[in-house]
């Protein structure tokens, strides 16, 4: 075969997989089969995205303001500390500023000259310093969960990395093997034109997007044709099983903005996603600006390297 | 090692006194100098120099990462996010190491085909292929506990899968399986021996890789005409022209790297391995690292634990036997078109059956599944056992390496 018909070949099967793989995707949404059909979540558009990436300050200020005055009610954040919302790459609130935010704070004391951690049943106190760990709301996860009905509200500090949007998928009973080859190949494409879309776009914001959605996509009904959720529970699409036990956080005008932005539902899950996303990745923007500068060097070396190579290889057959 | 003269001229006093006591610098010159290279190479044959970056890459950044690590099961996911978090570059280092483990199996699954299309397990080149999969197999080793050390999900539910299958062991098994977990469950004791050899299996990788090196270099390297080396003209010396080929490769490959790195670097990972473990809740789907994923359909193929158990490092096995298995005296597939599409099948086979092992273990996957498995066995056990009796010799086989190199006319039938 030449090179030209190879060439030929090659783009009629880019072609073709990627038709069954983008109309794979496009009629599989992204629902598991298992869960409420009808809603499809959709990926959203981020700032912090793609090569130049970088986060919005004041965005991840509104953030911090939704977690200070309704996640932190029931969510810990164990992985940081008062300093961080001051270094640069986060909201970057002056000194004076976070000093000023945390006055009211107040966390369990090293034990005392007595010995002591308790006064009178009452864990004893200091006001937080810049160092200290977010304080969590409640004592250990068992306090937790005895105060949420049984369930655990999870640490928030890496969230964003430990969720995704669903993946596509069937996984039907395959009736017979000619079934089973068509839904394959039909599913084997679109994940292949999946991946492709993902590394082109760099789509890293899985998780995000996710919190996102699960922010928006609480029902006060069970939806018609869903499965029947338990009564101390709330009917969310995106989340597995449909059933979870946090009752909606958000909803227009939850939070007052400091900075006067509008207080929408959509404003507030998208300031919540964002800000959870520096939480779990503070050194995002660090990451991209060196990756760039990785990149380019690179580039140029290996163009070096590339003409170094013609230029010793010049004289020789091979 | 290696059968050429050795020309080597001391210049200085000091190399001529190293000389007659430690001919080093002899060693060198004449393994990495002038080392006499089939001049027929293509990039498929870079693949060597890419993978002794990443080797390095990932004993460096891994040595630090475990000067930061703890190896403790309460402390190990706080001190991962400690390095992501508040270690100078602590973020760079883990998402290096991370990738790397991706990079190294991608440019081993690419070196290992490129043998197996060229023929270059053929004899003489039997020793240096097998020790190349005692390589395979520890590095798989490796990645598996250093997957563990984060503990997270991911880490915990997949230790507990894969050690479990040495319980499938008849007498032993459950003996194997404590021995692997030194208590009655994936815990601490686990995380801990796993620590220490996840530093180690890495350092005996290292001892084969120069064997490695070292069986190459008796042989010399096989080429894309599967043909001897038999004049000076079929050869060139390896410094420059391959070691300025393979360093182009190499480092557009350390751009590819650093792209996964800086851009996308938790895509080749799982989600849930950044929830802590916690042996009371099962993932939904517990998925291994994508490079196990072939074996993984495979094992969940078979119904039966102790038969998939069989399979999985049967699977392995076959890839290992192959010389005596194809014993067609043409190496390479250019010039054995049955075979050849036989190998292109192959291919598919493991891709999709990576693609099912990410998938539940239910429905039309586990028939795929089964059906692939079985086309995996059939290529190594039996149709490359009957081709190599009943596929002809292909006339059109040159009969020197400077005879194909010599006689083409350009560029385009090279890429043939």
């Amino acid at each position: 075969m030449s090179i030209k018909s190879k060439l030929v070949a090659l783009a009629a099967i880019l072609t073709v997989s990627g038709s069954v793989g983008f109309a794979t995707i496009a009629e599989a949404g992204g629902h598991d089969g298992a869960e409420h059909n009808a809603y499809h979540p959709a990926r959203q558009s981020w700032t912090f995205g793609g090569i130049f990436g970088k986060f919005d300050r004041a965005q991840l200020r509104r953030g911090y303001q939704i977690y200070d005055e309704v996640c932190s009610a029931c969510h810990s954040m164990k992985l940081m500390s008062y300093r961080n919302l001051m270094e640069s790459g986060g909201p970057e609130f002056t000194k004076d500023e976070v000093k000023k935010m945390i006055a009211d704070k107040a966390v369990p004391a090293e034990p005392n000259d007595e010995g002591a951690t308790y006064a009178d049943g009452e864990r004893i106190t200091r006001p937080a310093l810049l160092t200290d760990r977010f304080v969590s709301p409640y004592e250990n996860d068992k306090a937790a969960m005895a105060a949420n009905g049984g369930a655990l509200p999870p640490d928030l500090s890496v969230m964003a990395k430990a969720r995704s949007l669903p993946h596509a998928g069937s996984g039907k009973e395959a009736d017979n093997i000619f079934f089973a080859t068509v839904a394959g190949i039909k599913e084997y494409a679109g994940w292949v034109f999946g991946v492709a879309r993902d590394i082109v776009t760099q789509y890293q914001e899985g998780g995000p997007d996710y919190i996102y959605a699960l922010m928006t996509s609480y029902e006060e009904e069970v939806p018609e044709g869903a499965k029947p959720i338990p009564e101390d529970k709330n009917f969310n699409h995106i989340f597995p099983g449909n059933a979870i036990s946090m009752a909606p956080p958000l909803s227009d005008e939850t939070v007052e903005y400091a900075d006067g932005t509008k207080p929408t539902l959509d404003q507030h899950a998208r300031d919540i996603a964002t800000f959870l996303m520096w939480v779990a990745e503070p050194k995002l923007e660090e990451r991209k600006r060196t990756g760039f500068m990785a990149l380019v060097y690179l580039f140029i070396l290996s163009m070096l390297m590339y003409m170094v190579k013609r230029a010793i290889w010049s004289g020789q057959k091979h | 090692m290696g059968h050429h003269e050795s020309n080597y001229q001391p210049k200085w006093a000091i190399e001529k006194w190293l000389d007659e006591r430690l001919p080093v610098i002899r060693m060198m010159s004449d393994q990495f100098i002038v080392f006499p290279t089939p001049r027929n190479l293509n990039y498929w044959w870079t693949l060597g120099m890419v993978l002794f970056f990443f080797l390095i890459i990932q004993i460096v950044t891994g040595i630090v990462l475990a000067m930061h690590y703890v190896a403790d099961s309460g402390l190990a996911f706080d001190s991962v996010e400690h390095i992501m978090r508040d270690v100078n570059w602590g973020w760079l280092l883990r998402y290096m190491h991370a990738n790397g483990g991706s990079f190294f199996f991608i440019a081993v699954y690419i070196h290992i085909l490129r043998g197996l299309y060229y023929g270059s397990y053929k004899a003489p080149r039997e020793i240096l292929w097998l020790v190349g999969i005692v390589i395979y197999i520890l590095m798989m080793a490796a990645a598996f506990m250093g997957y563990v050390l984060p503990w997270g999900q991911m880490s915990y539910w997949g230790a507990t899968v894969i050690t479990n299958l040495f319980s499938a062991i008849p007498w032993v098994g459950d003996s194997i399986t404590q021995l692997l977990w030194g208590a009655y469950s994936v815990s601490q004791p686990t995380l801990n021996r796993f620590f220490a050899l996840h530093y180690l299996v890495p350092m005996i990788l290292a001892v084969f890789v120069i064997i490695h090196v070292w069986a190459l270099h008796v042989v010399g390297s096989n080429n894309p005409e599967g043909l001897d080396v038999k004049t000076k003209e079929d050869t060139l010396p390896f410094h420059p022209y391959f070691t300025m080929k393979d360093l182009f490769v190499a480092i557009s490959v350390l751009g590819i790297y650093a792209f996964f790195v800086f851009y996308m670097s938790n895509y080749m990972g799982h989600p849930d391995n950044y929830i802590r473990a916690n042996p009371m809740v099962t993932p939904t789907h517990i998925v291994p690292e994508w490079y196990f994923l072939p074996f993984y359909a495979i094992l969940r193929a078979v119904p039966d634990k102790l038969g998939g158990v069989i399979a999985m490092f049967g699977a392995i096995i076959v890839v290992a036997i192959i010389p005596w298995l194809d014993t067609h005296p043409i190496r390479s597939l250019r010039y054995r078109p049955i075979a050849r599409i036989m190998f292109w099948l192959f291919v598919a086979t493991a891709l999709l059956l990576g693609f099912l092992g990410a998938k539940p273990a239910s429905g039309w996957y586990i028939t795929a599944s089964r059906a692939l498995m079985v086309f995996w066995f059939v290529y190594f056990l039996i149709i490359l056992p009957i081709l190599s009796r009943m596929e002809r010799n292909n006339d059109k086989l040159p009969g020197s390496i400077s005879e194909a190199v010599l006689g083409k006319s350009d560029d385009a039938a090279e890429a043939r």
